[in-house]
């Protein structure tokens, strides 16, 4: 009997730390994978593997700013935000939208006026900047499809895999 | 069979010539005074961001319906690719709107790549030169053309300061110049960014008002000093264009051409121009008036001379 009940408390647990919604340090708040797939149309989702990276950055502030609750890094964002709170969501897509120069984004810009985050990078670049330019820095991938390989929209898109241009010579002149 | 004669044209141009020296310039209609359409967009381009993707490069060619490209768009050899002994790195021709270009900076370091297209000017050379009235600058900050219209002069592709027009020379039937748009048709008159900066991943190219991306641009120079060169390539050459661009390398080192005026290049011929109607209209009539005020009394002696010799 008592040995039943050890069997269910170690399965539950095994369950709650291997669980692919939970992260390796225990807060559930944090995911272990994100999958992005924003730009599924050209490439499979990105699989970033949080819990990888957290043995790569030194704070969550390198990331997310001043979101976290950790010591702030960004010089920029110190003279407002330091020693500010966690925030109860600090997902990348809170603050950087899918469509920064949509015509109604461009406009409510305009209309509120903000002095700060006036110069905030959309969500495909906030990825891509913050990835990236850390990647180039620690020798992590840097190739397009080391993250998200091309889809079959992708291919045709670039020309590239079984569409690729046939039979045309290359650079002679204009 | 010709509207002006080789005597006439060098008799115009000398008239011309002259009215420069004597005419007075109308400095109250001014090109330079218009810093562009106050709802005008543009694109700020940082050099400091792009990493050579091509991704542009295919969506332009997808947007503006162009013909399969040479090689691939993940092919990275045409960077090395060069023409003219070496002299000319990649250009826009009448199949690709905008090309990456790849330039090694001389102090070492990570090479810069840099993605050329029309930058739309303020005040373009090419719609001033274009004499069917081809080009139009939108109130959006674009400059596009009526392909129906052009007659393929090319005098637009000796204007432009920063050589874009491309001229269709494959077309045997039709040949007309052509170049980026800023994707207006399809996008850009529906308050769409344009397809290369939707696609850029790293978002080297910024959508917005021109008077917002020069803010953002000098804000950028200012927070990172270090970084940028205190230069933003556009603002004030020729006039100004919607496309501005930011950097860490001199604009020298990349190709720019950084000798380029600040006034439109409209204002080198203005001053000649806005004296033409007057040499054409005024003078003929002002001497006409003076050799006949000169001529009257003589005629009427010489007419009384005559009439005394008849009747004599």
């Amino acid at each position: 009997m008592v040995r039943n009940w050890i069997w269910v408390i170690v399965s539950v647990l095994a369950m709650i730390f291997t669980s692919p919604g939970m992260s390796r340090s225990g807060d559930t708040r944090m995911p272990s994978l994100v999958v992005i797939d924003a730009l599924s149309h050209l490439f499979d989702a990105a699989e970033f593997d949080h819990d990888l990276h957290l043995d790569f950055a030194e704070s969550c502030s390198e990331c997310h700013h001043h979101t976290t609750g950790t010591d702030v890094t960004d010089g920029r964002c110190l003279p407002c935000h330091d020693g500010s709170e966690a925030l109860d969501t600090v997902a990348c897509g809170k603050c950087h939208v899918a469509q920064p120069f949509s015509a109604e984004y461009l406009r409510k810009r305009q209309v509120e006026g903000s002095f700060y985050h006036i110069d905030k990078p959309g969500l495909k670049a906030a990825y891509h900047l913050n990835c990236l330019q850390c990647h180039m820095e620690m020798g992590g991938p840097e190739g397009c499809q080391d993250c998200h390989t091309r889809n079959e929209t992708g291919e045709a898109f670039y020309y590239s895999g079984r569409f690729m241009p046939a039979g045309k010579q290359s650079g002679d002149g204009h | 069979m010709s509207g002006i004669s080789r005597r006439g044209f060098l008799a115009a141009a000398v008239i011309g010539g002259a009215s420069t020296l004597v005419g007075t310039p109308t400095r109250g209609w001014s090109a330079n005074s218009f810093d562009g359409y106050p709802e005008g967009m543009g694109v700020l381009v940082d050099l400091t961001r792009c990493v050579g993707c091509r991704s542009c490069e295919a969506a332009c060619n997808h947007e503006q319906g162009l013909p399969e490209p040479d090689l691939p768009f993940d092919d990275m050899s045409v960077f090395d690719q060069t023409f003219h002994h070496g002299t000319q790195k990649r250009r826009t021709d009448e199949n690709a709107y905008t090309v990456v270009n790849r330039y090694e900076p001389e102090e070492g370091g990570a090479p810069v790549y840099r993605k050329i297209q029309c930058n739309h000017c303020n005040e373009p050379a090419c719609l001033t030169s274009c004499f069917v009235n081809a080009y139009t600058k939108t109130q959006e900050g674009a400059v596009i053309y009526d392909s129906k219209v052009c007659v393929g002069c090319r005098n637009c592709m000796v204007a432009c300061p920063f050589r874009i027009p491309a001229y269709a020379y494959s077309s045997a039937l039709n040949p007309v110049v052509r170049k980026c748009i800023f994707c207006y048709d399809t996008r850009l008159s529906q308050g769409r960014p344009p397809a290369c900066v939707e696609i850029c991943p790293q978002e080297v190219l910024t959508f917005g008002y021109r008077r917002d991306l020069l803010k953002t641009a000098h804000d950028r120079i200012r927070t990172d000093p270090e970084r940028y060169i205190d230069h933003v390539y556009g603002e004030k050459e020729v006039g100004g264009t919607a496309w501005l661009y930011i950097s860490a390398v001199p604009f020298e080192e990349l190709g720019f051409d950084t000798s380029l005026q600040r006034e439109p290049i409209l204002a080198n011929a203005q001053d000649f121009l806005s004296n033409v109607p007057m040499v054409l209209a005024i003078w003929p009539a002002l001497f006409m008036g003076f050799h006949r005020l000169s001529t009257k009394g003589k005629e009427r002696e010489e007419e009384s001379q005559s009439f005394d010799r008849e009747e004599g």
